[in-house]
């Protein structure tokens, strides 16, 4: 079956230089199971396609239940020289809540 | 020793609620409120400020503030903290001294914090083997130098605390971490040294969940954010301080939004790298041993956080100038909305074109469509569009350029596609873009400064 991965977490996402952070949360320790397998930094990236020109990175908070991303080259230069309308990357968590997952 | 602290969070960044610190310190007790104002570009405007009028260059919303809390905060014994001296926390500091004369308080002490403005060293630094390079893609300084707009060193905790030994109630610095204003009164009460590492850690880690004032209390919750009650009067976070480093989240009762797992767990993973290596000039804290236990009833205990010693490095955060910009913007109706902005986009673009006009980026998004999540977002059917908003910015280092776009824009109203509106307040106007450079410099080559201004009876 195929879910959105906005069903089973949330998160939060911002700019550190020109790199976007994406944290992401599950709801629950089944939620952080499915996302630690299959939120993979290639897939992350493939997602991104068109938005994050260089490297993701990725961290894990067990005790949070969350995972931490980092994609660099993604921002149009950073903060204050990106002439994108999102240039802090702050609605980024939500575009990766559109991912599909198989459950 | 006190057996714990009540920490509150005043305000997220510079232009936040104007009303929270006041709610902080009138809606229950506390015992200090710390306030952030200074973003990254913040610094550079400040000292624009400064270049043009010596008494400026700090955030101009402080004294306001203080002529409404500084009676109350007197009153009932809250030491204030804050990172809004910006590029003059001495002026600061004086203009909260006029205040407080002008409110007959006759009893003041302010300790300021000083050094961290590194901008006048830049080439003594350089000179004694410190290069300054770019720390996220290693260029050397050298063709920026000249250019620099303002650089100063983050400090972190301890010169706060030195303030707070000296007897201050109020305490102003420049660019100090964010964190380190929460941390502060945390090592100042309970006496913790400079080596706690697990300790630091945890108070590192309360000032993370308070920077972002109510970030971590309901605001910009993107889990079930429809829940959260009351956010019109939202609460802003409070840190419940203990000796031994476990801190609760809260806030005051009777007020808006929440604190629970969940909204705590998002703040924490905001705006970090790697989270076993938060680094600040007070401490490396390890993210990955954070607990958190939602208590209920707006209460998360946070404990049993390690972490590791202070590197050798201090962060040295300059803006130097990077050309022009400009931003544009016009709407489109039904019918064919998106096809329209697209077509004026293309009308301009051939324009800038002919016109042999010099960009480094043009780059253009239509908002209500793409212009968060561009190639993710989804297709929709034009005839369910209702209306696009095309927006247009260019960058350049040619500042002509970027004055000739801003005279491109009103003319698609007569010269493009139809039902267009939106444009409004003239032509836009070239803006200077501030560019960001984050180095390292070694803690020996720059030492904080705590000055002590104020009223004695």
């Amino acid at each position: 079956m195929k879910i959105k991965l906005l069903e089973i977490a949330h998160g939060r996402s911002g700019d550190k230089g020109d790199a976007a952070n994406i944290g992401i949360i599950a709801n629950d320790d089944k939620g952080f199971e499915i996302i630690k397998k299959q939120l993979t930094t290639e897939k992350v990236k493939t997602h991104f396609e068109g938005i994050c020109f260089g490297e993701v990175e990725r961290f894990e908070l067990p005790n949070l239940r969350a995972l931490n991303f980092l994609l660099h080259n993604t921002l149009g230069g950073g903060g204050t020289v990106s002439l994108k309308h999102d240039a802090q990357g702050k609605t980024l968590a939500a575009a990766l809540l559109r991912m599909e997952l198989d459950v | 020793m006190k057996e714990k602290i009540k920490i509150a969070s005043g305000q997220g960044f510079w232009g936040d609620l104007i009303d929270a610190p006041y709610n902080q310190v009138t809606k229950g007790d506390v015992d200090y409120l710390v306030m952030d104002y200074l973003a990254e570009v913040t610094m550079s405007i400040l000292q624009k400020q400064k270049n043009k009028n010596p008494k400026l260059g700090y955030a101009k919303d402080i004294p306001e503030l203080m002529k409404r809390i500084l009676p109350i905060c007197k009153e009932k014994n809250i030491k204030v903290i804050t990172n809004g001296g910006g590029v003059n926390p001495i002026a600061c500091a004086e203009a909260v001294v006029d205040v407080a004369k002008n409110l007959g308080i006759n009893n003041l002490k302010i300790a300021v914090v000083l050094g961290d403005d590194i901008k006048d060293r830049i080439d003594d630094i350089i000179f004694k083997g410190c290069e300054l390079n770019n720390m996220e893609t290693n260029e050397s300084i050298i063709p920026v130098k000249d250019k620099l707009l303002s650089a100063n060193v983050y400090f972190g905790a301890f010169p706060i605390v030195e303030g707070l030994q000296k007897g201050a109630d109020i305490v102003i610095t420049g660019r100090t971490t964010d964190t380190g204003l929460t941390l502060a009164p945390m090592i100042y009460e309970f006496g913790w040294k400079e080596n706690d590492y697990d300790l630091l850690s945890a108070g590192t880690i309360a000032g993370h969940i308070l920077e972002c004032g109510a970030q971590s209390s309901g605001g910009n919750f993107l889990g079930d954010w429809q829940s959260i009650p009351n956010m019109a009067e939202v609460g802003f976070p409070i840190a419940e301080a203990f000796p031994n480093g476990e801190f609760i989240i809260t806030k005051h009762p009777n007020t808006g939004g929440r604190v629970s797992f969940a909204t705590v767990a998002e703040q924490l993973v905001y705006e970090i790298g790697d989270p076993k290596m938060y680094i600040t000039p007070d401490c490396v804290a390890d993210f990955t041993t954070i607990k958190l236990e939602d208590l209920g009833n707006d209460r998360v205990k946070v404990f049993d956080i390690k972490g590791k010693p202070a590197t050798e490095f201090y962060k040295v955060s300059c803006s130097y100038e990077s050309g022009y910009s400009a931003f544009a913007t016009l709407t489109y109706s039904w019918p064919q909305a998106l096809t329209k902005a697209k077509a004026a986009e293309q009308i301009l673009r051939k324009r800038l074109e002919n016109l042999n006009l010099k960009f480094d980026e043009i780059k253009s998004e239509f908002v209500g469509y793409n212009s968060c999540h561009g190639p993710l977002s989804t297709e929709i059917k034009e005839e369910d569009i209702n209306e696009i908003m095309l927006r247009v910015g260019v960058r350049s280092n040619d500042y002509a350029s970027v004055e000739r776009f801003g005279k491109e824009i009103a003319p698609l109203i007569l010269t493009g596609p139809p039902s267009v509106t939106g444009f409004a307040g003239g032509r836009p106007k070239p803006s200077e873009v501030v560019a960001y450079w984050p180095a390292l410099m070694p803690k020996t080559l720059v030492k904080p400064e705590v000055k002590l201004i104020g009223i004695e009876k």
